[in-house]
């Protein structure tokens, strides 16, 4: 591979949103969650929802710090690396990415303030609204983001104006744009992963409390919430997952064969490959395992009509078959798995014996990576299968990059993303396992030495946040916190 | 009214709102290190903390405003300003970071860590601002091609330098304003001596830039001719700059706040009457400029986008004040504190 400017940018703009797609799945999906534990604290006025809340607000703010941190680098990015790109989508991508920052990110970052801070200063209802404008703004933010990513693998609503390296796109028609052929489906699917990663996130603490026998009433009251989420939005992925592969033969017919690394297109039913390595150079998949007919069932809903293939694209504008295929492959084996693991967990929930099933609890503990993992191949297959275009049919990525940016600017600057990502990921890892082993604050008097126990950083100035003793409402009642909270 | 003059009025309005939302709060982070004990430490991260996320959304919703706007210019800058642009934010990533982190662990060895990432990265942010806006006052070498003609060190110039000094100066002079509200007793006190100090520093170097500019940016005053009724927000400036140390002096920090936001916006105005109607002016030939008309966005996508705004920014200003309304009054460390 040759280290140009090209190559690094691609590299770089890879790294960086990888590394900040781990952390808005998590804010899209626990925002949902905050608001349904503080609707249910609202309604019945049980502590334990309010507890629970407050516990999974403490991970999602520290979450969110990451998100924004990582996030200004991608707005940030378009112009030092992508300049190109960003003079021929500026009319429309810039709309899509300024209508975030007005709709959603004011929202989210004005009412996480009082989510995060305002527990004591505001009444129950202003924070139960607080968390449903976080909740909305982190959608908001999604659909805006998505749409305008959509709108690089399908555009619409646009015209083309100058000529040459002049030329460029400009809004026609704005409602065109927004509601491109693929932004729906594409926007559902995101949500529905992030969704999932949230309850499995949910899942995998509230499992490792349950067999650790801590938080018992609050592990349960979680995973049992987390596992309706989780079973019904895995189900809701293969379903809508199906839908939007099938809608890909008509927008992006390139990408779905590359998906299914099917390069012949051939006479009669398309076979699907459920695994195998595909060869770009001798157009063959080695050592597959292929089901016949079943590519076309899914695509045309019939076994007789073929599925295009790679030979009815030039061969120029190919994705990278090999990568397409493993990414989408390997995140659809993992849909599989999530809705396995959900199924069985609600059947044991139903015969009762769940919470006594300690290696289903330990797989839910390490099933943790997993839909991250999915959530990413996800975007890989999606952007990697637009390949070798930047903007579907209109622009390549190889035109979109940065005239005046070097070659050593570029590497600097990835050194420089790796090291501090590493960095600042070791942190963020060691502030959540220390939210993690120190639990939701107690409800009931009597028990926040033991809860303060495990993480072995008891109350030494009693200030510290997250510390077992101090009061949750009157702060400076020092000497019986207990009491004062059962006085609430 | 003409769509493309609308689009740098709001930008500007963007620009001066960031500069006087987060110009509190990286002020407050230059300041953090002359304060010694961990308490007090605390005390100045815990009065940005519910609000810095906010105000660096100014700076967010500024670059995608800018980017669909005028995106001939967002590509030249930020590809032409690679590496300060890389600076910053990695200076930014610290900022944020640090005060997420800091107080999550007792050890003092980690809490000097994000102590000093926190005063770097705010003073790094600040400086490089302040070097941008010096740039842009100067004139940069453009091509005919739009493209930025020269390399990063051709950004280090003496006026660039002393603008980023005259940044770091005016926040630092904003965010002990600022803190002279949050905090009480006896760092009060403390806060109040450094109000005179960060007042003087500030005075000198704005003098100091008054004057180099008048002599040494003709750029910068071409449209103080054409339009004379700018004079006057000259005046409104003096008279801000100058009740700032008046209403120190009596006792009403609120006040001596209010004037240095004011002083804050009549900085950016002039930033911009000096820019106007460019955006990017090229050293090698003016008319290799990018303006307002010649680097916008369709009138079509500036319709659009004027209408987003206009949707949008009622919303934004109402939920700006209904957060500092709830953080109002002094600080205080609890439960929920950093």
């Amino acid at each position: 591979m040759d280290f140009d400017a090209l190559t690094l940018s691609r590299l770089q703009f890879a790294l960086t949103v990888m590394f900040h797609y781990l952390f808005p799945p998590l804010t899209i999906g626990l925002g949902g969650l905050m608001v349904s534990l503080e609707a249910m604290y609202l309604k019945t006025g049980d502590r334990q929802y309010e507890q629970a809340a407050r516990f999974w607000t403490k991970i999602f703010a520290v979450n969110f710090a990451m998100g924004v941190a990582t996030g200004i680098v991608m707005e940030f990015q378009f112009g030092t690396n992508w300049s190109t790109y960003s003079r021929f989508v500026g009319d429309v991508f810039g709309s899509a990415l300024a209508a975030e920052g007005i709709f959603a990110f004011f929202l989210e970052s004005g009412f996480l303030a009082v989510l995060v801070f305002g527990w004591d200063r505001v009444s129950p209802k202003m924070h139960f609204f607080a968390a449903c404008m976080v909740a909305l703004g982190a959608v908001f933010s999604s659909i805006w983001i998505v749409v305008a990513n959509s709108w690089q693998q399908t555009p619409a609503g646009f015209h083309l104006v100058g000529e040459g390296t002049a030329m460029r796109a400009e809004i026609t028609d704005f409602w065109a744009m927004v509601f491109n052929p693929s932004s729906v489906h594409r926007l559902l699917h995101v949500l529905i992963g992030c969704y999932i990663l949230a309850a499995f996130f949910v899942m995998s603490i509230s499992a490792y409390y349950l067999l650790r026998g801590r938080h018992v009433d609050f592990a349960k009251k979680s995973f049992g919430s987390a596992l309706i989420l989780a079973t019904g939005m895995s189900l809701a992925a293969l379903v809508q997952g199906d839908i939007q592969a099938r809608k890909l033969k008509d927008t992006q017919p390139a990408k779905l064969a590359a998906m299914e690394a099917h390069f012949h297109t051939g006479t009669g039913g398309t076979p699907l490959y459920v695994f195998g390595l595909p060869d770009e150079e001798k157009q063959t998949v080695k050592y597959g395992l292929a089901i016949p007919k079943l590519l076309s069932l899914l695509v045309h809903g019939n076994t007789r009509e073929p599925v295009a293939g790679l030979d009815r694209i030039p061969r120029s504008d190919w994705p990278p078959v090999a990568m397409t295929f493993h990414s989408f492959h390997l995140m659809v084996g993992l849909g599989f798995f999530f809705i396995a693991v959900s199924l069985l967990a609600c059947f044991l929930w139903w015969r009762g014996t769940l919470f006594q099933t300690r290696w289903l609890l330990w797989v839910f503990v390490w099933s943790i990576p997993l839909p991250y993992l999915a959530n990413q191949l996800g975007w890989v297959a999606a952007e990697v299968g637009r390949q070798p275009w930047v903007v579907y049919g209109l622009m390549r990525t190889t035109d979109g990059v940065s005239k005046v940016v070097s070659a050593p600017q570029t590497l600097g600057s990835i050194i420089l993303f790796s090291l501090i990502y590493a960095l600042l990921f070791a942190v963020f890892l060691y502030v959540l396992n220390d939210k993690i082993q120190h639990g939701p604050d107690p409800v009931t008097p009597g028990r926040p030495g033991g809860d303060a126990g495990p993480g072995g950083l008891a109350a030494v100035t009693g200030l510290r946040a997250g510390t077992g003793g101090a009061s949750l409402t009157m702060p400076g009642d020092g000497p019986a916190p207990a009491d004062s909270q059962s006085s609430n | 009214m003409d769509l493309n003059l609308f689009w740098f009025v709001l930008l500007g309005v963007l620009l001066a709102g960031y500069a006087i939302l987060d110009g509190f709060d990286l002020g407050v982070g230059i300041l953090h290190p002359f304060v010694r004990t961990d308490a007090e430490r605390r005390i100045l991260m815990n009065s940005i903390g519910p609000l810095w996320d906010g105000n660096e959304v100014w700076l967010v919703t500024f670059g995608g405003a800018l980017f669909a706007a005028f995106p001939e210019v967002y590509a030249t800058v930020f590809s032409g300003f690679y590496t300060p642009f890389m600076a910053l934010l990695f200076a930014l990533i610290f900022r944020a970071v640090s005060m997420e982190f800091r107080s999550k662990r007792e050890s003092p060895a980690w809490r000097r860590f994000w102590d000093w990432s926190f005063f770097g990265g705010s003073a790094l942010a600040t400086f490089l601002f302040g070097v941008a806006v010096g740039n842009a006052m100067q004139g940069m070498p453009i091509g005919p091609d739009r493209e930025f003609q020269g390399g990063t060190l051709d950004l280090v110039r003496p006026y660039p330098l002393l603008i980023g000094a005259l940044a770091v100066a005016t926040f630092a002079l904003h965010g002990s304003l600022y803190l002279h509200l949050k905090t009480e007793g006896e760092l009060q006190q403390r806060v109040h001596r450094w109000n005179w100090r960060a007042f003087g520093i500030f005075l000198v170097l704005y003098l100091f830039v008054t004057i180099y500019t008048l002599v040494q940016i003709p750029l910068a005053t071409r449209n103080f001719e054409r339009q004379p009724w700018v004079w006057i927000v000259v005046a409104l400036n003096i008279l801000a700059v100058g009740n700032i140390p008046r209403a120190i002096y009596r006792g009403r920090p609120l006040a001596a706040f209010f004037s240095s936001c004011a002083t804050i916006a009549a900085l950016t105005f002039f930033f911009g009457v000096a820019l106007f109607p460019e955006l990017v002016h090229s050293s090698l030939n003016p008319a290799w400029s990018l303006d307002v008309y010649n680097a916008a966005s369709s009138q079509k996508t500036l319709a659009i986008m004027r209408n987003i705004a206009f949707l949008g920014m009622p919303f934004v200003l109402a939920y700006t004040a209904v957060i500092f309304w709830v953080f109002r009054g002094k600080v205080k460390i609890g439960h929920f504190s950093y």
